[in-house]
């Protein structure tokens, strides 16, 4: 099986502060990362790094087979202007053409549609984004990132603002896209062990360094989410135990 | 009403102040949707400096246009502000606060410095439309072309302005995209200062685009109605204005506000 990510001994820095230190691990096409770790652990700047928009202060980071693989990342949403005048059909049509779009051809609108309606919010598609919940916003962005058929899906905490039902729903729809792409591969942060233990096929336990990586079974022991969180993560195992 | 447009001043009032009224417009949805109002205001002011600088050159260069010499320094000025925010933690108001204070006082000093009076400086910077030269009407051709050159790069512009990490992560140059931005809006407004006045290029750049963002819920739209806005309170405002006998700038300004506040009845009536 071939490699769809392959990060060798990263570093990156930003000033005097060390945000990923010497980090490596390789991730087949297909496979499902979760990547969790406490605050300020560097999944955010992991997940730019891979997405190129932070470089690496040291190592590097191949994605693939280089740039001809189509990589979309879905950002959380507090970059985005909820004030901005869009609808949600333009916003999935601005991940098609990487520009915001003047008008919309035949061909795109059909494609975004299509998106949008494999993301649960069809109905939406002509809603200004000022309109829509954190739920809504959510799976259109999901549409975004889907709508070029990506190889490599890469999710910042993708279920915030979605309520609980609807997070499970969420989850299937990126289990759904990987049925449909069985090359695609989805690199993912979340804070839910639960989900990682569910859905995902590897998790990166991450705190700055790789504190452990492999299948969930293997990485989420209470020894190494102990390294990871400290006494919280204990706690929380526990609780989940229980 | 239209007899007035035989004279060739308001003709001339006429072609810089339309050329003015959709180039500020279109900039404008810029403006407005990523919060810089400050911006046009701070690089306005900051023309003074150029001014100023270019008033104090004249007495060993009296052919110099002051035009010259204040266009690239509110560009450099206004290439500055980015530069301090992007590389400062510095909120965008307070980059634009130090930098157009500091160009301010340098244009106090550079006229401290010269040894004739000149009105060249109130000209500039309080410009009226009936009064606009041939060479100010040139001058406002080559700011349309130049608008012209940079339309391509609307759709990039309007990307980074509903999402810049997102633009970003789709390889989007947002950083230079930006001082392009932010270069041609310091050319328009100080062209446009010596037709309008720096009032009326405040109102420009943010009464059309504000008007138009609360009649419609797409970008594209709201920029087509922004300068729609702008030509038509120009091309009202000012036969109106001469009719009235009243200030032809600040009456299209009343009439832009006119405008706004009943788009914002509408608005409501509409929600």
């Amino acid at each position: 099986m071939n490699a769809a990510v392959t990060v060798q001994n990263l570093t990156v820095r930003f000033g005097g502060i060390t945000a990923l230190e010497d980090v490596s691990f390789t991730l087949n096409e297909g496979g499902f990362l979760a990547v969790l770790g406490p605050n300020g652990a560097g999944k955010s700047t992991l997940l730019k790094t891979l997405t190129g928009l932070i470089s690496p202060s040291e190592g590097s980071v191949r994605i693939g087979g280089g740039d001809s693989q189509v990589v979309s990342y879905v950002p959380q949403l507090k970059t985005l202007d909820r004030e901005f005048p869009a609808l949600a059909l333009e916003l999935v049509v601005s991940g098609l053409r990487r520009r915001w779009p003047w008008r919309i051809s035949g061909e795109d609108e059909a494609r975004a549609m299509k998106a949008l309606k494999s993301a649960g919010v069809g109905a939406f598609a002509r809603t200004p984004i000022a309109h829509l919940s954190g739920g809504q916003l959510q799976r259109v962005y999901l549409a975004r990132g889907m709508v070029r058929n990506p190889r490599l899906l890469i999710l910042d905490e993708p279920a915030s603002g979605i309520d609980f039902a609807g997070e499970g729903e969420f989850y299937h729809l990126l289990e759904h896209y990987q049925h449909d792409h069985p090359e695609a591969t989805i690199v993912m942060i979340t804070h839910d062990w639960s989900v990682a233990r569910h859905h995902a096929s590897a998790v990166l336990l991450l705190n700055r360094r790789v504190v452990g990586f492999g299948h969930p079974d293997e990485i989420l022991k209470d020894e190494l989410l102990r390294d990871a969180y400290g006494h919280r993560g204990h706690a929380h195992t526990m609780q989940v135990g229980e | 009403m239209l007899e007035a447009f035989e004279y060739a001043f308001m003709q001339r009032a006429l072609i810089a102040g339309l050329i003015v009224a959709v180039v500020c417009s279109y900039f404008g949805v810029f403006v407005v949707q990523r919060r810089m109002g400050f911006l046009g205001n701070g690089l306005a002011h900051s023309a003074f400096g150029g001014v100023a600088l270019a008033i104090l050159l004249q007495q060993h260069l009296p052919a110099l246009d002051p035009l010259w010499i204040a266009a690239p320094f509110t560009v450099a000025v206004a290439l500055a502000i980015q530069w301090v925010q992007q590389r400062s933690r510095l909120a965008s108001d307070t980059a634009i606060g130090i930098l157009f204070s500091l160009a301010m006082a340098l244009g106090i000093i550079f006229l401290s410095k010269t040894t004739r009076y000149s009105s060249d400086a109130m000209a500039y910077l309080f410009g009226s439309i009936l009064t606009v030269s041939p060479r100010d009407v040139i001058n406002a051709i080559i700011l349309a072309l130049l608008t012209i050159a940079v339309i391509p790069l609307w759709g990039r512009w309007a990307y980074a302005t509903m999402d810049a990490e997102l633009a970003r992560a789709d390889a989007v140059p947002v950083a230079r995209d930006n001082y392009i931005l932010t270069a041609v809006l310091a050319v328009a407004i100080v062209i446009a200062m010596k037709i309008v006045g720096i009032v009326l290029i405040a109102a420009f750049m943010v009464i059309p685009a504000a008007t138009a963002r609360l009649l419609t819920n797409r970008f594209g739209s709201m920029t087509i109605a922004s300068v729609l806005f702008g030509a038509g309170s120009v091309l009202l405002g000012l036969p109106l204005s001469v009719q009235l006998d009243m200030p032809s700038g600040a009456f299209i300004i009343v009439l832009q506000s006119a405008v706004f506040f009943s788009a914002m009845i509408l608005q409501k009536r509409h929600s």
